[in-house]
């Protein structure tokens, strides 16, 4: 069987990145390790075996529903008052005393899938591959140098551990189901707790959720030309209901802030379009859009990266062009 | 405070890689080699933090010889000095050695009486991308363990219920670590020593001093050889993906192409009312 670290947001909701994790494990039929296969196949016509979700905290009845959506027949939820600050250690074990023997124990490609996942595989003696974008019977595949390559693998043993990198599929509704949730009676060792968290401040919120599940983002790189140089493109942004994403040349230069950075080291995004205003296209930032479903350049070089990998391209100065885009869209609105 | 970070080289990729011969690596002699950016931001880290209490800044490496170029670098902004554990092809290597490299590096540090309070990686490598050798190592060491961390702080009285708790670092007291978190900025109290995996976003990496770079020349560099791989790399071979063909539309030039973009927006549907 595959079990799946689901991520759930501050609303409750089952995450994007969970979600395509989830269709990932449940559509893979080469998942699992050769030992388990045969051993685990608990869901007749799922070559995978059941797919079943590990729920940290809370879980709303929204989530198990979209869970089940999602084709989730069995969601381990892990609930005790020592887990409710977050401690990658305690949620590890909680995880690892839950898990199968044999199958595989994956989570999506974030922050907080990678850490948990680590110290998952040497709790329980395993490997682990992070950023895993395909399996079939090579064995397998994942994303290295900032997904310009893919290294072909096999892992030993019985458990796989692994990370799904984002945006590897998409989020695909199946048949529902109505999951059987099992509680759990843990037991949290004090030693597990060195590390959790204090205390988190909100109002610093990260915006790397906004820019990973907005179906328009508007990329800003060193072309707008300085800290103030955004107006028209923040604009644009406000226009589609978007977010805001720039190249870690103008993070570094201290023009905005690392949440909103797209790239190998930043977010990696999956809009329905991302319009790219001034920005070349160095192979660490295209890592992080290659999910972008439409790609638009507005670029004053014609032969730059990031207008031959577009779909659509302006060549001109971003401010004049984005300015005469946020006119028309408002003079269509009128 | 001591602290030892723990830096990579890798290529500095720019544009489309090529592989090698034997399509297990790619082809690296075009290009020139850096550190991983997640690496850059510890050595910051770790300069600043050791600037705040009086302490040193080791950089460690396991590579080839030439990879003694990103230990003199570091030294170059700050450190004090390095260890190359030389490895002529890390990449044989896979998360758990190098973990375990490490680990038996720093203990013999610490016979040697260099004990490090605090352990700094960057978040994952720029090549592998592995995101576990911190964390793998910290269980090795028996020190708690952070990632994903942009900023550390010094418990202001330097010390913290665990401090001196183990003999392999001289490590006592506390510090303050920030990272980002699903819901903001999650502040964290982590008893010393301790490794931390920093995450590139808290710190801007300084540039190198022409005095720096003379102190670089001169700085101190310990030398080990690697040990054999244990548990190996699962790596069968490497793989590119499919080139595509440009298949850009070009809209026009200038302010006069913006009807024909806003007309592909309300296609897609991504304009709201």
């Amino acid at each position: 069987m595959t079990y799946v670290f689901v991520e759930t947001d501050t609303s409750g909701d089952v995450t994007l990145t969970s979600a395509e994790a989830i269709t990932f494990a449940r559509t893979n039929t080469h998942l699992l390790p050769d030992g388990a296969a045969a051993t685990s196949r608990r869901v007749a016509g799922d070559p995978s075996g059941s797919t079943e979700g590990v729920v940290v905290g809370e879980l709303t009845d929204d989530a198990v529903a979209q869970l089940g959506r999602l084709g989730v027949s069995v969601i381990h939820h892990l609930e005790h008052p020592d887990l409710e600050d977050y401690s990658a250690a305690a949620w590890a074990q909680a995880i690892v005393d839950i898990a199968p023997e044999s199958g595989t124990l994956l989570a999506s490609g974030t922050p907080r899938g990678m850490e948990l996942m680590a110290h998952v595989a040497v709790r329980t003696g395993q490997a682990m591959a992070a950023n895993i974008v395909a399996c079939d019977d090579d064995g397998l595949l994942r994303q290295v140098f900032g997904g310009t390559a893919f290294e072909r693998l096999r892992l030993d043993g019985d458990l796989h551990v692994l990370t799904i990198a984002g945006h590897a599929c998409n989020p695909e509704e199946t048949t529902p189901v109505t999951p059987e949730v099992y509680d759990y009676d843990l037991t949290i060792a004090e030693a597990d707790l060195a590390t959790r968290v204090q205390r988190t401040e909100a109002e610093v919120a990260d915006d790397a959720s906004g820019l990973t599940s907005a179906r328009a983002v508007v990329g800003a790189g060193r072309g707008v030309g300085s800290e103030n140089g955004f107006g028209e493109v923040l604009e644009l942004v406000d226009h589609l209901g978007g977010a805001l994403g720039v190249s870690r040349v103008v993070t570094g230069l201290g023009w905005r802030p690392h949440s909103e950075q797209v790239g190998q080291t930043g977010s990696r995004i999956s809009p329905d379009v991302y319009i790219a205003c001034g920005i070349s296209g160095a192979i660490q930032h295209m890592a992080g859009i290659e999910g972008a479903k439409t790609l638009v350049a507005i670029n004053t070089d014609a032969e730059a990266t990031m207008v031959q990998r577009a779909d659509y391209a302006i060549i001109g100065d971003l401010h004049e062009v984005v300015a005469a885009v946020n006119e028309e869209i408002v003079r269509r609105k009128q | 405070m001591n602290i030892l970070v723990c830096i990579k080289r890798v290529p500095d990729i720019a544009g489309a890689v090529t592989l090698d011969d034997a399509g297990t690596g790619i082809d690296e002699s075009g290009l020139g080699h850096t550190m991983s950016s997640h690496e850059e931001c510890a050595v910051e880290l770790a300069i600043q933090t050791a600037a705040a209490t009086g302490g040193t800044v080791t950089v460690l490496t396991v590579g080839p010889a030439e990879a003694v170029e990103q230990l003199r670098a570091a030294v170059a902004v700050g450190a004090n000095d390095g260890i190359l554990i030389e490895a002529a092809d890390p990449s044989v290597f896979g998360p758990e050695d190098i973990a375990q490299v490490i680990g038996d590096v720093v203990r013999d540090r610490a016979e040697a009486g260099q004990s490090f309070d605090l352990v700094l990686l960057g978040n994952d490598a720029a090549d592998t991308g592995d995101f576990q050798v911190g964390i793998r190592l910290a269980y090795d060491l028996e020190y708690p363990v952070l990632t994903n961390i942009q900023m550390l702080t010094p418990a202001e009285d330097g010390s913290g219920p665990g401090a001196g708790a183990n003999s392999t670092a001289g490590g006592s007291g506390s510090v303050e670590a920030r990272g980002i978190g699903p819901a903001g900025t999650e502040i964290f109290a982590l008893d010393l020593p301790a490794v931390v995996a920093v995450q590139e976003g808290g710190v801007d990496p300084r540039y190198p001093s022409i005095t720096g770079r003379m102190k670089a020349k001169k700085a101190a560099i310990v030398e080990y050889d690697a040990p054999e791989p244990g548990t190996g790399n699962p790596r069968i071979r490497l793989e590119l993906p499919e080139v595509k063909a440009s298949a850009v539309t070009i809209l026009g030039e200038g302010p006069d192409a913006a009807p024909a973009l806003v007309d592909v927006l309300e296609e897609i549907g991504v304009i709201r009312p």
